[in-house]
């Protein structure tokens, strides 16, 4: 039986049929091109379109990049080199890249302190930005304005001390009289740090202020990136409490604060940036004496700040008004006094709705520092316009040096960008 | 409450200010450096060079004065201005003296209450087009774009000559140099009007510059100089006679080089008055005796600050032309030192 049943049955599958590879026009990358790209006539003719384009630009621009010239002391030097051809000549980075970052006056041997003050930057900021870490670190963070001030200015180490003083002073009064009174530990905290400091300028012996042990930087010293770097965090960070303090005083039901609050932001809105600088810088000087001015850099500091802290105002406003009045009326409900009602209840949620808001006046912030080249300060732009591009070697070199700058302003924002998108994800309590 | 601490601030510092208008030379003796108001960067004039030291015709003086008053040229620190900040910068003590290109006008000099002490460099006002454009003549610019500096004597001297000529025309206002001939290069503009020195430094950073043409007219004068603050004339009294000594070096044949040679005592009594071996010029000035020879040996005399940073040899090119000496055809002329 056997031997019939095997020679009746020609053929018997024991295993199966592989499966056969999709046919090849749907699958892969053919299907994902049929698809996104050619699946309709006018798609075609778009991306046909596109591809045109983005070949127009990338065979312009990548020849110009990759021929580009590193090594020269001068643009004539380098349009000799490329004799005719094509080619960017970065060697005008290569040379310059430590005015564009630093300035062209801060000393060079000092580079490494601005450089170390930024990388602590990341320490700093680490705790405020991301609140898994440990909390520990935010004492880094408190003494942080303070060791980068030692480390970019220089000079005594008591003019940071003497600071540092002045603040923990002030917030050791609050803290103890706080629980009493907000405006007695309020006001207590000002005179506390204002006696710390009137104090500690008659014990200090002049001789150490002006000499002291790092050498000290002079404000006007500051250029390039850096000093955008310097206005962007200090500002940021500054008129961001001021401006969620102007927000909570526009809508207080206390007439004068509220109007206060009103006339400032309306008025700092209504008056161009650049008008602000040129005050900060020109008309100001009028009013000190020559030898008393108050720093640049601290002017220049104090304008940008009051004008982003009013767009933040406004932004902040637009989260607390975006809250349902129920969440006040819970609020009040459970007992909650004015700043316990702010603090657990209506400011998380309506800074969670601002964060897209903040993000974007402080990404604009950080590109409008680029505004004091007009006060002739030496910022990247203003490196970049007065000193290098008047420099005989330099003279008529502009896309290597704008392209740089673009891409340092592109990544600070780009990360930024980020930063903001990832922490929406972070604090998204809804269920969508 | 901080409001007025701010305005009380103000008041105070108003009557200060009020005060410490006069004896700029004990300001700077007492501060040690000397506060020179300089361009943001004009190829040539001011600029700094890759280690951060400032180079150029214009610092050139500002370190002459410094060495005249201080005994070091290095005790300058410069203070780079615009076009719009450099006359408040001088009014409110920012600055001690500007040595930025500035041309020398009636109403600066009367109505801003500045002194000019002098001219070192004679301009005039140029055009320049590409060649393409075919135009061999100012004249025939009509309905044109051109790019014009904005704050500037070049921004009025265009109005006026366009509307003499009457003809139309409409300008590109730009903020530095660099910009322009970015923009001029980039064909935002027909023509490019400026100083004709500046044309002359930027036509020479072009990548063809035999495509560009100067146009002949030269619309205005432009006497360039250092200027001061109304109301300190010792002050000014010592930056004109520092320049001064400059163009009187170069006329007595006192150079850098052989300085050293001739401040032990020669033949010529113009030359000993000017090296302070005979006579008591710097003792009037409030300045030690060796203050010109301080001066002159910070950089050279009129003629090797010329020749260094915009002369024929250099990138730039600057032929002397009406900047040549007196005896040569020029218009650098010193009053005597005697």
């Amino acid at each position: 039986m056997s031997d019939t049943h095997s020679q009746s049955v020609a053929f018997v599958r024991t295993e199966d049929v592989p499966p056969a590879p999709p046919p090849a026009n749907a699958t892969g990358p053919v299907k994902w091109i049929k698809d996104n790209l050619f699946a309709t006539p006018a798609n075609s003719v778009l991306t046909v379109i596109a591809l045109l384009v983005i070949y127009m630009v990338l065979s312009g621009t990548l020849p110009w990049v990759f021929n580009g010239i590193w090594d020269s002391p001068s643009l004539a030097v380098c349009r000799e080199m490329l004799n005719g051809e094509s080619g960017a000549c970065f060697a005008v980075l290569t040379e310059r890249w430590n005015q564009l970052l630093f300035g062209f006056k801060y000393p060079s041997d000092l580079y490494w302190r601005p450089a170390l003050a930024f990388a602590l930057l990341f320490v700093a900021a680490a705790p405020v930005l991301f609140f898994d870490l440990p909390r520990k670190i935010l004492i880094f963070t408190g003494l942080y304005p303070f060791i980068a001030y030692y480390l970019i200015w220089g000079g005594s180490i008591f003019t940071p001390l003497l600071a540092l003083a002045g603040f923990v002073a002030g917030g050791y009064v609050y803290q103890r009289f706080v629980k009493g009174s907000f405006a007695v530990g309020f006001f207590g905290a000002i005179a506390a740090a204002v006696l710390v400091w009137t104090i500690g300028g008659f014990i200090i012996p002049s001789s150490e202020i002006t000499e002291g042990a790092m050498q000290s930087v002079q404000s006007r010293d500051l250029g390039g990136f850096m000093l955008n770097m310097m206005l962007g965090v200090t500002c940021v960070s500054l008129s961001l409490p001021i401006g969620i303090a102007l927000a909570l005083g526009r809508q207080s039901s206390m007439p004068i604060i509220k109007y206060i609050c009103v006339v400032f932001i309306e008025f700092i809105r209504g008056v161009p940036l650049i008008t602000l600088l040129f005050v900060a810088s020109v008309m100001l000087s009028y009013f000190f004496p020559p030898e008393a001015t108050v720093d640049l850099f601290l002017r220049v500091v104090i304008m940008i700040t009051i004008f982003s802290a009013a767009y933040i105002a406004e932004v902040v406003r637009g989260g607390l008004a975006a809250l349902p009045k129920g969440q006040y009326e819970a609020a009040d409900s459970l007992g909650l006094d004015y700043t316990q009602a702010m603090r657990l209840i209506i400011l998380p949620q309506a800074l969670k709705i601002s964060i897209p808001g903040i993000v974007n006046v402080s990404v604009g912030l950080f590109k409008d520092t680029t505004l004091v080249s007009v006060i002739s300060m030496f910022d990247m732009v203003g490196m970049i316009r007065g000193p290098i591009l008047a420099s005989t070697e330099w003279n008529g070199v502009y896309w290597e040096l704008f392209a740089f700058a673009a891409l340092l302003f592109f990544i600070v924002c780009y990360g930024i960008s980020q930063y903001s998108q990832w922490l929406e994800r972070r604090l998204a309590t809804d269920h969508k | 409450m901080k409001k007025s601490v701010f305005l009380g601030a103000l008041t105070v510092a108003g009557l200060a200010a009020g005060m410490s208008a006069a004896a700029t030379l004990d300001d700077v003796k007492a501060r040690g450096t000397l506060n020179c108001g300089v361009t943001t960067g004009l190829v040539g004039f001011a600029a700094p060079d890759a280690s951060g030291e400032w180079e150029g015709f214009d610092v050139g003086v500002c370190r002459a004065v410094a060495a005249a008053v201080l005994g070091d040229s290095n005790a300058v620190e410069f203070v780079p201005t615009t076009g719009k900040t450099r006359f408040t910068a001088l009014a409110s003590g920012e600055i001690d003296m500007l040595a930025r290109n500035t041309t020398w006008t009636f109403s600066r000099d009367v109505d801003l209450k500045f002194e000019f002490v002098g001219v070192n460099y004679y301009d005039g006002q140029g055009f320049m087009a590409p060649k393409e454009l075919g135009v061999s003549s100012a004249k025939d610019l009509d309905g044109a774009t051109v790019c014009i500096q904005t704050g500037t004597t070049t921004e009025l001297n265009l109005a006026d000559f366009f509307r003499a000529n009457n003809i139309s025309y409409e300008p590109v206002p730009i903020e530095t140099n660099a910009e322009a001939q970015q923009q001029y290069l980039a064909g935002a503009c027909d023509v490019f009007t400026t100083d004709a020195s500046g044309l002359a430094a930027t036509r020479a950073t072009f990548e063809n510059p035999g495509d560009h043409v100067l146009l002949p007219e030269i619309v205005s004068k432009e006497p360039l100089g250092p200027l001061v603050r109304h109301g300190d004339n010792e002050w000014g009294d010592i930056v004109r006679w520092t320049l001064n000594a400059l163009i009187t070096a170069e006329e007595l044949g006192v150079t850098s080089a052989n300085i050293g040679e001739l401040s032990a005592g020669t033949n010529n009594p113009e030359v000993n008055r000017l090296l302070g071996t005979e006579g008591e010029l710097g003792g009037m000035l409030g300045l030690d005796a060796a203050w010109a020879k301080n001066a002159i040996m910070a950089g050279g005399n009129y003629g090797e600050i010329f020749e260094k940073n915009i002369g024929e040899n250099t990138p730039i090119g600057l032929a002397r032309g009406l900047n040549a000496m007196w005896t040569e055809g020029g218009l650098i002329y010193s009053p005597p030192f005697r």
